[in-house]
């Protein structure tokens, strides 16, 4: 298994946090930027599926659903090693705290639910370090489920994966899709040393535990942004 | 009574020698290949040429494919970059030089899978010959080159099927060169490995790189196999040379 960036002699560390959609991740790491900002430190964040070039592919081939688990897998590989190489490699040599929302796990657990063979997709992402802490939100499904719903009413095709055949109504597709997703990742959890969190907690138990962690694990203080 | 119309006998088969029916041969994919594909169901043939730009792989295509054609066999066409689902993308980023190496490898795998999945599967189900201008080795080339991790290469291509045939368009870089110039009268940025930092000068640097891929292409030729046929002739010759090849593959041979 690759090291983390610690071992690999890195002066930044990186953070990731993973989970379902409606999980609450993405508001506890948030949080914990806000947290690390508001104590001076070099702090960047980074989220799944975000780099400019492969929105653009990502989007086209969603709108026109020419995506498979294949390509929808090698676009994802793609888009994390845009913001791998151009991004958090380098801050993370200038000694940054790196937060990332979804790292390769999501990958790892998505992908093969859609079909791909876990090996090979584990293989795309081995030029990728290890994070050097990283955080698993579980909640109960039907919360996870509820909130999204709750939320945006309209399910997206992928995201409900109705590619996959579970089922012809989007609720109960994505009920399915994301169960199997859920699966993957407890998994997975003890292999890749998730500190999992109970996100059936409230937000800010959860959040007392996240910096605890964060704090016990990482030399904070080293991380101050360099006075002008 | 009059016999109907829906039982009147089917004309017979000719037996022309020039439509010769391809003996079937097992496929299968280099890796795992992609989810969900019956290898047993892909009848027809896939036909890789292979060679630097400029050695001549267009022509030898476009005549293979006339002589498939004539001799009775559906074709079909890939080659790299030509994907609908990225190939737009792909060409704007390497027009902008912004990409880092691993993200342009990925670029290309999925230009490539796309490909794979939406015209080469179909093809070969439906009993076509797939003519492929540059493959995996191409790519995988260009990446070692770049010193990219061979054992993530081949994992990554294992999504590609294992070819009928392939042919290496073997030529001088020398001879590249000359061809290049005559072609376009300018030398490809990337074709030069201008991004290797071999040299300043284009000329020079294009000269360096060619000879750092046929070296690749040496050892990917002990790895995989393929066909080194002398471009430094006339592509009457060289085709000569394909056809013959093509010809005992589509035998079964």
């Amino acid at each position: 298994m690759m090291k983390t960036f610690a071992e690999l002699g890195f002066p930044g560390r990186l953070i990731a946090v993973e989970g379902l959609d409606g999980s609450g991740k993405s508001t506890q790491i948030y949080l914990l930027k806000r947290w690390l900002e508001l104590r001076g430190l070099k702090v960047f964040f980074s989220e799944w599926n975000s780099s400019e070039l492969v929105k653009s592919a990502t989007s086209k081939g969603k709108k026109m659903t020419l995506l498979t688990p294949t390509t929808f897998s090698l676009i994802h590989a793609t888009d994390f090693a845009d913001r791998y190489e151009r991004q958090l490699v380098p801050l993370l040599r200038a000694g940054y705290l790196v937060l990332c929302d979804r790292f390769f796990f999501t990958a790892f657990a998505r992908d093969v639910v859609r079909t791909c063979p876990p090996e090979w997709v584990r293989g795309l992402y081995s030029f990728a370090a290890q994070p050097d802490l990283t955080f698993f939100f579980r909640a109960d499904l039907e919360v996870s489920l509820n909130r999204i719903l709750d939320g945006r009413p309209e399910l997206k095709y992928f995201e409900a994966g109705m590619d996959m055949g579970f089922s012809n109504d989007p609720y109960e597709s994505f009920r399915i899709f994301q169960g199997r997703i859920l699966e993957q990742y407890l998994a997975m959890s003890r292999e890749f040393n998730f500190n999992v969190i109970d996100a059936n907690e409230t937000v800010e138990t959860q959040q007392a535990i996240v910096r605890k962690l964060v704090a016990d694990r990482i030399n904070l203080p080293s991380f101050a942004l360099q006075k002008a | 009574m009059p016999i109907p119309r829906k039982l009147k006998r089917l004309a017979a088969a000719p037996r022309t020698p020039e439509v010769r029916i391809p003996k079937l041969t097992p496929k299968r994919f280099y890796g795992e290949g992609i989810p969900g594909v019956d290898e047993e169901r892909l009848k027809g043939k896939l036909i890789v040429v292979e060679g630097a730009d400029g050695s001549g792989r267009s022509t030898q295509i476009a005549q293979l494919v006339q002589w498939l054609e004539g001799s009775g066999h559906a074709t079909v066409q890939v080659g790299l970059k030509r994907s609908t689902l990225v190939s737009e993308e792909l060409e704007k980023a390497q027009n902008g030089n912004i990409l880092s190496h691993t993200t342009l490898s990925l670029f290309y795998a999925t230009d490539f899978a796309d490909q794979v999945e939406n015209i080469m599967l179909p093809a070969l189900k439906a009993g076509f010959m797939v003519l492929a201008d540059r493959y995996i080795y191409t790519l995988m080339a260009r990446d070692l080159v770049r010193g990219m991790d061979e054992a993530w290469l081949k994992n990554l291509y294992g999504i590609a099927l294992v070819p009928d045939a392939v042919f290496y368009l073997n030529i001088t870089p020398e001879q590249l060169v000359q061809r290049n110039f005559a072609k376009n009268k300018a030398l490809d940025y990337w074709e030069s490995g201008m991004d290797l930092g071999l040299s300043r000068d284009m000329f020079d640097s294009f000269l360096k790189y060619q000879v750092l891929m046929a070296g690749q292409f040496t050892r990917l030729q002990a790895t995989y196999g393929f066909d080194i046929v002398d471009a430094d002739r006339s592509p009457d010759d060289i085709n000569a040379d394909l056809r013959r090849k093509i010809e005992s593959v589509l035998a079964g041979r």
